[in-house]
């Protein structure tokens, strides 16, 4: 009988603690995949975050560092500085990343470090219960903003891959959601493209995926996925924020 | 072997390379700064790797990043960059990594003063940041420990996974003095064969974490971090004793409060009087019972505890040791403001005419 379907050999059997309709398991299997299929898995060495995906060590089946609450990419900094030649990634949630962590996402993309980022965007804290992240939108509830969130009294949404896009050092940012087939497709290309791109010492490399999150949204799965469409995606527009031809990359 | 005129600061980032270190991770501040210049210099030309971080915080989980990925791994700071490092040392410390961190202090709180100080004794042998763990201190008291310390540390920090800190008041920071360099012993070390270099051929992935959800898995690690805890206070103790045999009077000192009383001691045996001083050279784990059996000796009747802090801190250690046996005297002043010898001399004979 042929095989059609098999689970990566990227991803350990360790069962998946996400609830219902997180797309944090679609995104690691794309992860995984690719890094299978670019003969990188053997070599990669990770860095998770705090917050939901605070287990994926036990999830992707590399080498993997659990980081401080947002300090993977000052952690990936040093990992990958000392080993020029393996793939390393981080994997890093809103508030991990577009909160605590804004000084060592933006430092290491200033400085062009070679590493990729894949940023899980969800417009929300998850594993501490809905709370306000700086990536939730102006009317979006969340416990603490149990009205909505204002422009008035938290500022409008952050947009990272645009942000980071401004800076040199970053050599290829595409957001990308995992709500189809079709963008699913997308998203692992963008994901592999970023690896190849890192593994070809052309910069920094950012991976934006505007994710759902059905427990704290007070949604079911499939409410949750039109949500992300219909408001989500107006606000953070998919596609290639940033991608510098090879030739002009900043090779260090 | 011929000696050499070096800066206290360049003298450790020098000895850093010599000791095999493969990357250091900084920022600046005063008067530590001459650490990340010479390495940005010097560490890349033996092969290593700088990086100038965007904060204390970014540099020691830099730090976290290469010794998890098998790395010696070094950076370095003055006291309120040190408190900015406090939640990496827990997580390296949790995570049982090998790294070498150096205070070069200043008085404080707050931003206190750029001028030497001592007023981290606290955060360096309490663990500055949170849980239980503990971090081995060592203190030199002139550049040519310094030297050698900084040497020796990333042998010690190998050996038990655990960070190593190298305290020093500015001054031997900022110091130039004639050093000599030392081969230091080396210790037999097990292969890193924990960290994270990328599964390869290992039936198994490594993994650097700190984190235990099932309390009793936490409890179990925490048990396992205190049995390595308990084996340096076994292995790892060092002070050393000057004119303390018959001394009435101690003085408890470290860096370069105990090189000045040194001199005070001089002072006071040539009038006479019978003063020895006792320096702790590990901060943590302190020389607890070496100290001990000075307070129950007959002829030592007071100590008289001298750091650069107003209110002291390593006094508290001085009286767990001495168990009340003796009195403990404090002479202090805060980062900036020397003891001096005059001052300890006058300490020494008020704390002697007490007893008599």
């Amino acid at each position: 009988m042929a095989i059609v379907y098999e689970k990566s050999k990227g991803l350990t059997d360790v069962e998946l603690h996400y609830c219902p309709g997180c797309n944090h398991g679609i995104i690691h299997k794309l992860v995984a995949e690719s890094l299978v299929e670019l003969g990188l898995l053997d070599d990669a060495i990770g860095v998770c975050p705090v917050g939901c995906s605070v287990f994926a060590y036990k999830y992707f089946n590399c080498d993997m560092q659990e980081a401080a609450h947002g300090r993977a990419p000052a952690v990936a900094t040093g990992i990958k500085r000392t080993h020029p030649h393996q793939a390393v990634f981080t994997y890093q949630g809103d508030g991990d990343l577009a909160s605590i962590g804004a000084a060592e996402i933006v430092h290491a993309a200033m400085r062009g470090e070679k590493f990729t980022t894949i940023f899980v965007n969800n417009a929300i804290y998850g594993m501490t219960g809905g709370q306000m992240a700086p990536t939730t939108l102006i009317g979006q509830k969340a416990t603490t903003c149990q009205t909505g969130r204002t422009k008035e009294q938290a500022g409008m949404p952050i947009r990272m891959a645009e942000m980071l896009s401004t800076l040199d050092g970053c050599v290829y940012a595409e957001r990308v959601c995992v709500t189809d087939i079709a963008n699913i497709n997308k998203a692992k290309k963008a994901i592999k493209k970023a690896f190849q791109k890192q593994m070809n010492g052309e910069g920094f490399t950012f991976i934006e995926v505007l994710s759902t999150c059905p427990t704290n949204w007070g949604m079911t799965p499939l409410k949750a996925v039109d949500w992300l469409k219909d408001n989500m995606i107006p606000y953070y527009p998919l596609g290639v924020i940033k991608e510098v031809a090879p030739e002009n990359a900043e090779v260090k | 072997m011929e000696k050499e005129l070096w800066k206290g600061n360049e003298a450790i980032a020098e000895a850093a390379i010599r000791a095999g270190c493969d990357c250091f991770f900084g920022y600046p501040i005063t008067p530590q700064s001459e650490v990340p210049e010479y390495m940005s210099a010097h560490l890349p030309k033996a092969g290593g790797v700088f990086v100038q971080s965007e904060s204390e915080v970014a540099a020691i989980n830099m730090v976290y990043g290469a010794a998890g990925a098998g790395m010696r791994a070094m950076t370095s700071s003055s006291s309120p960059g040190i408190s900015l490092k406090q939640e990496g040392i827990s997580y390296i410390a949790g995570a049982e990594l090998p790294c070498v961190i150096v205070n070069c202090m200043r008085g404080g709180p707050g931003l206190g003063t750029i001028q030497p100080g001592q007023g981290d004794y606290y955060q360096a042998t309490r663990g500055g940041g949170n849980g239980d763990y503990r971090t081995l201190v060592l203190s030199p008291s002139n550049v040519q420990e310094a030297v050698d310390y900084v040497q020796e540390a990333f042998d010690i920090a190998d050996q038990y996974r655990n960070p190593v800190m190298v305290v020093m008041d500015g001054l031997i920071g900022q110091m130039m003095e004639p050093i000599e360099w030392h081969e230091v012993p080396k210790r037999d070390l097990a292969p890193k064969d924990w960290a994270t270099t990328g599964r390869k051929d290992r039936d198994h992935n490594n993994i650097i974490n700190s984190l235990y959800m099932d309390p009793e898995e936490c409890d179990r690690h925490n048990d396992h971090l205190a049995e390595k805890y308990a084996a340096m206070e076994k292995n790892e103790v060092r002070w050393s004793e000057t004119d303390c045999d018959d001394a009435e009077v101690v003085i408890t000192a470290y860096g370069t409060p105990a090189r000045i009383a040194l001199t005070a001691i001089e002072t006071l045996r040539s009038e006479g009087l019978k003063v020895g001083l006792f320096r702790p050279i590990t901060l943590w784990p302190f020389p607890e019972e070496a100290l001990r059996k000075l307070a129950k000796s007959d002829h030592v009747k007071a100590f008289v505890d001298v750091e650069m802090s107003s209110t002291g801190q390593m006094i508290d250690d001085v009286r767990l040791a001495v168990e009340g046996r003796k009195p403990v005297h404090y002479l202090g002043h805060a980062g900036g403001v020397m003891p001096t010898v005059e001052e300890m001399v006058e300490a020494a004979k008020k704390a002697l005419k007490e007893v008599k």
